[in-house]
C-alpha cells in the first residue's frame, strides 16, 4: 500500500461506509416499495377494479386500446374505445379533440380525466405509449398484427 | 489502481491516452450516428423521429454511467484515499451532466410527437431530472470545496449517497408505471431490431470513449492547476 500507512483504520473506514450504504440501500428500497401506488403515473384496468373507482378527483388510466373497438362519433371530434391491459378488466374511455399520431388500436395509451360513477372514463387528454419495440416498416403489422404484452 | 496513485505515473499514461480515446471516439459517433440518421430505417411506428436514439440512449447511458464512476471513485477516495480519485470524480461531474441534460432534451423533444408531450412527470423522466440536478449541487459542492482547499469529503459523501439515484432510474419503468417504455436491451436480448441495433451500440461506444477522453482532459488540467497553485504558494512564502 503506497498511499496509506495505516491499513487498520482503512479497514475500519470500508466497513463503517458498507454498514451506511447497506442502510441507505435498504431505506430507499423501502420507501421506493411504500410508493409503489403513488409513485405510478396511472392506473391500469385491473387496478381500477382491486381498488375501487377514483371518483372524487382526476386521474390517469393506462393500457392497452382494445382491437375493434375504437369509434369516431357523429360529431367528428369525440371518440369512444375500450381499455384493456392482462387482467379481465376493461375501462371504456369517450375523449373529444386531437390524439396523437401513435394512438391506435392495438397501442398502448395514458388518458388524463375523470371516472363517471358507472364505470366509464371521460378523459380530457390522451397520450400516446410506445413499447419497447423498435423495427423497421416492412416487419411491422402488414398482415401479421404487433402485439404488446407489457403496460410497464 | 494502486499504481496510478503517483500522479506523475497518471499523467505518463494519461496523456498519450487522451487524444486515442478522443479520436477513436469521434470518428466511432461519427460512424454511428451517421448511420443512425441516413442509412438505419425509419421505426414502422415512430417513423424518422426514432433517430433520435442514437444520441438519447448513449447520452441517458452515459449519464448515469458517470454518477456510477463519481461513486465509485469517492469510495476509494473516502476508504483508501486514494489521491486521484477526487480528481477523477470531479472531473466526470460535468460531462456526466452534460450528458444527463442531452439526454433529457432529446427525450423531450421525441416525446413531443410520439407521446403527445414533451414532459410528463413519470417516475423515469423525474427520476432522471433527479439526476441532473444531482450532477449541478455536486458540482457546486465540489468547487466550493476546492475554492476552500478542503479535502473534499463532503463531496465524495455526496457522490456516494446520490448513488442511491441510479438503480431508481434503471428500474423506475419496471416498478412503475411510467409513461416511458420499459427497458429494450437486456441481458436476454433486444426488442430493437438489429439494423437499428448496432449503429445505436457503435454510437454508444463512441461516445464512452469521448467522455473517457474529456474526462482525462479535466484530470490533467485539475492536476496542473493543483500544482500551479503549489508553485504559487512556494514562490509568495
Amino acid at each position: 500500500m503506497i498511499f496509506s500507512p495505516r491499513p487498520k483504520a482503512k479497514h475500519q473506514r470500508l466497513v463503517l461506509l458498507l454498514v451506511a450504504i447497506a442502510a441507505m440501500v435498504g431505506a430507499v428500497l423501502l420507501a421506493m416499495s411504500a410508493m409503489k401506488d403513488q409513485a405510478s403515473y396511472f392506473y391500469a384496468p385491473g387496478d381500477v377494479v382491486r381498488r375501487g373507482l377514483p371518483l372524487d378527483r382526476a386521474v390517469r388510466i393506462g393500457g392497452m386500446v382494445r382491437e375493434g373497438s375504437l369509434e369516431r362519433l357523429r360529431d367528428g371530434t369525440t371518440i369512444r374505445f375500450v381499455v384493456g391491459d392482462e387482467t379481465e378488466a376493461t375501462i371504456p374511455v369517450t375523449f373529444t379533440g386531437i390524439v396523437p399520431d401513435l394512438f391506435r388500436e392495438g397501442s398502448g395509451m395514458v388518458a388524463e380525466g375523470r371516472f363517471r360513477p358507472d364505470g366509464s372514463f371521460v378523459a380530457s387528454e390522451i397520450l400516446a405509449k410506445h413499447d419497447e419495440n423498435y423495427m423497421p416498416p416492412k416487419l411491422g403489422p402488414q398482415g401479421d398484427r404487433h402485439e404488446s404484452g407489457t403496460l410497464e | 489502481m494502486h499504481f496510478l496513485a503517483n500522479p506523475a505515473r497518471f499523467l505518463k499514461i494519461a496523456r498519450p491516452l487522451t487524444p486515442w480515446l478522443g479520436w477513436s471516439g469521434a470518428l466511432l459517433v461519427a460512424v454511428g450516428v451517421g448511420v443512425g440518421l441516413f442509412v438505419a430505417p425509419p421505426d414502422y411506428l415512430q417513423g424518422e423521429s426514432v433517430r433520435i436514439i442514437y444520441i438519447h440512449v448513449p447520452a441517458a447511458w452515459l449519464g448515469m454511467a458517470g454518477w456510477t464512476g463519481i461513486a465509485l471513485a469517492s469510495l476509494m477516495q473516502l476508504v483508501w484515499r486514494h489521491p486521484l480519485a477526487g480528481v477523477a470524480a470531479r472531473a466526470i461531474a460535468v460531462p456526466g451532466g452534460v450528458f444527463a441534460a442531452l439526454c433529457l432534451a432529446t427525450g423531450s423533444l421525441w416525446g413531443r410527437p410520439t407521446w403527445g408531450t414533451y414532459w410528463e412527470w413519470d417516475g423515469r423522466l423525474t427520476s432522471m431530472l433527479i439526476l441532473l440536478f444531482l450532477y449541478v449541487a455536486y458540482g457546486a459542492l465540489a468547487n466550493a470545496d476546492r475554492e476552500r482547499g478542503g479535502e473534499g469529503r463532503a463531496t465524495a459523501i455526496f457522490g456516494l449517497i446520490g448513488a442511491i439515484n441510479i438503480p431508481v432510474i434503471r428500474y423506475s419503468v419496471d416498478w412503475w408505471r411510467t409513461l416511458h417504455q420499459g427497458k429494450s436491451i437486456g441481458v436476454a436480448g433486444s426488442s430493437i431490431d438489429s439494423a437499428m441495433l448496432w449503429p445505436l451500440l457503435i454510437s454508444a461506444l463512441g461516445f464512452s470513449l469521448l467522455f473517457g477522453a474529456i474526462v482525462l482532459m479535466r484530470m490533467r488540467a485539475d492536476l496542473a492547476r493543483t500544482k500551479i497553485e503549489a508553485r504559487l504558494r512556494r514562490m509568495a512564502a
